[in-house]
């Protein structure tokens, strides 16, 4: 795992599992999998602008792209 | 005709992936008033079968009640059938704004309006009162209406936990430098049965300057020492700057709803929600059997406090006989089965046995927390309650989940 996985690993976890949650792996779907609702991408994409200093754009924040850990972190590349 | 065969067969795909996910939703048709004994067709064109409903949100046992059916009828005489118009046209009658201040009274607010349905009131009231220098801070589990609601307001949006405190205030944090926060949250959060801590929630909208909004459609008229809501419950009366609830539940079923709370957020809403703004308000003589609703309420205690009874009865017998509940002191008393499946067949056995109570499960609620939400009533009576109970107990032994843990149901039928 590089360091961004395990960044964007650790924020998911705090802010959406709940303390009796089992973990989350760098494929764990997030949106399909009911763990993140779409509604609360707002902040996650929030928290990569801020920290990578990036802009994404609404169209590019799909769930899709936003359904894993791994998918987010190549999301996050092509705007680096 | 441009409805094709091929735009049809569009949509027939797609009523037959909703069948596929197993969550094609079916009428059930009741051949009765709404109470606690109801006959009920189901499916369509079977034999009615008496049935004691568990399911409804039917809490003070008012739906039917002679009283509220006579005051409808002396509103249909006196004030007639339907407005014809929107409220701010001619579609205003004393009545009206009689209903909204004696809900002024009963929820301990500035000023109330009407609105067709609390849908319409949680979808109008944000986009009335916020701009995009504001942000929305919402419970994860808030109910569907607010978030459409929140769909519809440019203000900014952010969530928090199911009543984490500590995570709400992280946000408002993060939020400080915003014009106006508005903390949004149920009194009690309907697939739970949990209410919210609305102590501390005043207390951090108090420390970080944030509004709080509430929707108590599954608390007014019962929760709290007389019935007014969450906000009594935990002390905080006077202090909720937006109270939105319905009159389709607890308050006479029928339909409508209302925003209550600040006079100037009032008054907003008046000029600028779209629900209010563009569609007729509640029927005359839905407003009449409120009024007399609210009289009933104002006068004794007896129906909440026979349904905390109840609730209370409830919950222990399901307890003792070793279901796994959500914790909580509400009467909506869910019985947990986490699997999907397992919701439904139990469902379907209890209906067997003369119990309507219906599985919920993903995208209700979220994956492996599937369950039967149980939902009590005044209306019923002891012997309603041992007769779900025995059938409970049939049921649970059947699956053998009696006396199994949150694990063990889960090893046996999975998530």
């Amino acid at each position: 795992m590089d360091e961004m996985q395990k960044a964007v690993l650790e924020y998911v976890e705090n802010e959406y599992l709940e303390d009796d949650d089992e973990e989350l792996e760098v494929d764990t779907p997030l949106i399909s999998g009911g763990i993140v609702d779409s509604f609360s991408m707002v902040s996650l994409k929030r928290f990569l602008e801020n920290k990578y200093n990036i802009s994404i754009p609404d169209e590019k924040a799909t769930p899709e792209a936003f359904d894993s850990v791994n998918n987010i972190c190549e999301l996050v590349k092509e705007f680096i | 005709m441009s409805f094709s065969k091929s735009i049809r067969e569009l949509y027939q795909q797609e009523i037959k992936e909703i069948q596929g996910q197993g969550i094609f939703k079916e009428e059930r048709f009741i051949h009765a008033p709404q109470a606690a004994d109801i006959e009920v067709e189901f499916p369509t064109g079977a034999s009615l079968k008496k049935v004691i409903n568990m399911c409804s949100n039917n809490y003070l046992g008012l739906s039917s009640h002679p009283d509220v059916i006579k005051a409808a009828h002396e509103g249909l005489d006196h004030r007639g059938y339907g407005m014809s118009s929107v409220r701010f046209i001619c579609g205003t009658q004393d009545i009206h704004r009689e209903l909204e201040n004696k809900m002024t009274e009963f929820l301990g607010t500035e000023d109330t309006v009407l609105f067709p349905s609390c849908m319409d009131a949680n979808a109008g009231v944000f986009e009335a009162i916020l701009n995009e220098n504001d942000v929305m801070i919402s419970d994860r589990l808030v109910h569907a209406s607010i978030i459409d609601g929140i769909r519809l307001c440019k203000a900014q949006h952010d969530t928090y936990k199911h009543s984490n405190m500590s995570h709400l205030e992280q946000k408002l944090e993060l939020h400080a430098d915003k014009r106006l926060k508005v903390i949004i949250t149920d009194g009690v959060f309907s697939m739970d049965g949990d209410t919210a801590k609305m102590d501390e929630i005043v207390a951090l909208a108090e420390k970080h300057d944030a509004l709080v909004f509430v929707d108590d459609s599954h608390s007014s008229g019962f929760i709290g020492k007389t019935g007014r809501g969450t906000h009594e419950q935990y002390n905080v009366l006077g202090k909720i700057d937006i109270i939105t609830t319905t009159f389709g539940k607890a308050l006479g079923g029928a339909s409508g709803g209302c925003v209550s709370g600040r006079k100037e957020i009032v008054e907003l809403c008046r000029q600028k929600a779209r629900p209010y703004l563009f569609s007729n308000t509640m029927a005359p003589v839905i407003v009449s059997g409120v009024i007399r609703v609210l009289d009933i309420l104002s006068q004794s205690t007896e129906r909440r406090d026979k349904l905390e009874e109840n609730a209370n009865y409830w919950r222990k017998g399901l307890t003792d006989a070793g279901f796994v509940l959500k914790e909580g002191d509400t009467p909506i008393v869910p019985v947990m089965l986490f699997n999907a499946k397992l919701s439904q067949d139990f469902s379907k056995d209890l209906y067997q046995e003369g119990i309507y109570a219906i599985g919920f499960f993903f995208p209700v609620v979220p994956k492996g927390q599937a369950r039967i939400r149980t939902q009590i009533s005044a209306g019923h009576e002891k012997h309603h309650l041992d007769k779900a109970l025995e059938a409970f107990i049939k049921v649970g032994k059947k699956y053998d989940i009696l006396g199994k843990t949150k694990k063990e149901i889960i090893d046996v039928y999975g998530m």
